[in-house]
């Protein structure tokens, strides 16, 4: 068994008043894991891959993450821990006006000083390796391009690019492909299994397709309502249990499962 | 019931219309203004300025001076604009909802930038009277002061504009808040940027012109001294070489504007 990268502990969370976002979650991730989310809209997915890197302050319990707790680091520690972790976006979160070279360059930016960053100074190695990555992931004809030149799988070949480009333990993608069609799709969660498998980083992935879930999945963690309902190999995810994650809206889902289901 | 209300909407309109009316007509008697004498005097004030207006002999060979009063204007007015814009930016992003720094922040700066805004440029250069005297300085500081009130509040809103979606991908990958404001936030909304400072500056020429009769400087003040003493000659070359400058300045930010557009 690989070690432990990453572990929940009972992490709360709540906006305001109201019911909360999150309430006891407790997740272990191994290295070299691929990890699908799976649940209705609202149901807290978005909201616990922001609060592994603090880009959403969780309220309670305890992350930790690569030996380090999460929750107690000061702000210069956080950032050298979020270097660590690369994430992806359902809407790429690009700088359109920049290159993609430069949008992939980005990733960088965690480790530099206030200098070099602010004004852009990367070294050779480092452009040579942004271009490689590009070229890896099929855009080598599209290095220059700026990215609002670029289609919806392209921009998000050039976020995984970026989130690569920081040498990452952990890799938190947000819906990668909610916004692409069936062909772009694929070709994403291609790159992401074999990210996982070939380059053991972990993988977390919010996904709204079951099927998806099923077919790419080491582990698939059903979340509802801020608590986790489902947690278990794909194999184990029966009609029931996807009734259970997605309650009444299950009967429209089972459209989209189709012949693949895993009962 | 519905015959009523059209019937009583026809009588607002009316209502209205007459005391708008009688308004003028009060504020015309209480001024003694006859409106048909000062209809009657435009032929002869034309003919008088085909006469008298027009810029003589004598007057072109004051070219060089004037020439000269121009450019101590326009550069008055790029000087106070461009150190304006730095200022504003780092209030603009400070300010802004997406890059906030806190709350107070927020609010002076928010606050700084209606004061300074809202009082005009005239007004501004008589209170610098007082410090400053009839100098270069008065201007420059009055140009200064009404420029940063009015960038500030542009600044912010191009930035508030700007999605913060990539702000959000920058800061996952670790990089700190000045990398996230030069590598981000300035190239994302570089173009309105460039684009207010340069509206401001086409803004700052004509009103330094002004202000130059205020404080004895400038090409302001040249025409002052010919249209006070009576060389009218002078003084219409004056207005024409102004009105050149002000076309000259305003085709070429519209060349730089696109420039920037595009690249």
């Amino acid at each position: 068994m690989k070690p432990v990268l990453l572990e929940l502990t009972n992490v709360s969370k709540s906006y305001g008043r109201g019911a909360p976002a999150l309430s006891g979650i407790n997740i272990a991730a191994r290295q070299g894991e691929f990890i699908s989310i799976i649940g209705p809209s609202g149901a807290g997915k978005s909201t616990l891959l922001r609060c592994i890197n603090r880009i959403i302050e969780s309220a309670q319990g305890q992350i930790r993450f690569d030996q380090v707790m999460m929750g107690s680091l000061s702000r210069r520690e956080l950032r050298k821990a979020r270097t660590k972790i690369g994430m992806i976006f359902q809407h790429y979160n690009l700088v359109d006006r920049l290159s993609a070279l430069e949008n992939v360059l980005h990733g960088r930016l965690g480790y530099k000083n206030v200098l070099a960053g602010a004004l852009g100074l990367y070294s050779q190695e480092e452009k040579r390796k942004a271009y490689e990555l590009l070229c890896s992931l099929g855009l080598q004809e599209h290095v220059h391009k700026r990215c609002d030149q670029l289609s919806g799988g392209q921009k998000q070949r050039v976020g995984i690019a970026r989130a690569l480009i920081q040498e990452p333990k952990l890799l938190l993608c947000d819906e990668p492909i909610a916004s692409l069609d069936p062909g772009s799709s694929k070709v994403i969660m291609d790159h992401l299994r074999s990210i996982s498998s070939r380059l053991g980083i972990t993988v977390l992935v919010n996904l709204h397709q079951v099927d998806v879930a099923l077919k790419y999945s080491d582990r698939i963690i059903g979340v509802n309502r801020g608590q986790i309902v489902f947690n278990g190999a794909p194999s184990l995810l029966t009609h029931d249990a996807i009734h259970h994650i997605y309650g009444s809206e299950a009967g429209e889902l089972m459209m989209e499962l189709g012949g693949k289901n895993a009962v | 019931m519905r015959y009523d209300f059209l019937t009583r909407k026809r009588l607002m309109t009316l209502g209205s219309l007459l005391a708008i009316m009688l308004i003028t007509w009060g504020a015309a008697l209480l001024t003694r203004f006859d409106a048909g004498q000062g209809l009657s005097a435009i032929p002869a004030a034309l003919s008088w300025g085909i006469e008298n207006f027009y810029p003589d002999e004598k007057a072109w060979r004051r070219l060089p001076g004037i020439m000269d009063k121009l450019l101590d204007t326009v550069l008055l007015a790029v000087a106070s604009t461009t150190v304006a814009a730095m200022a504003a930016l780092v209030c603009a992003v400070g300010g802004s909802r997406t890059m906030r720094l806190n709350r107070w922040f927020g609010l002076i700066s928010r606050g700084m930038a209606s004061i300074f805004r809202n009082i005009d440029i005239a007004a501004w250069a008589i209170i610098l009277l007082f410090s400053f005297g009839q100098s270069a300085l008065t201007g420059y500081f009055a140009l200064l002061f009404a420029s940063f009130g009015f960038l500030t509040r542009a600044f912010m809103e191009a930035i508030d504009e700007m999605s913060s979606s990539a702000v959000e991908a920058l800061r996952a990958t670790g990089a700190g808040y000045i990398t996230i404001v030069c590598r981000c936030v300035i190239p994302s909304c570089a173009p309105q940027l460039v684009s207010w400072m340069l509206f401001m500056m086409e803004t700052n020429i004509r009103s330094a012109t002004l202000i130059g009769i205020l404080t004895g400087t400038g090409i302001g003040f040249a025409f002052d001294v010919y249209y006070k003493g009576m060389n009218y000659h002078a003084a219409s070359l004056v207005v024409i070489v102004i009105a050149a400058a002000i076309l000259l300045i305003e085709a070429g930010s519209n060349v730089i504007r696109s420039m920037i557009l595009r690249g």
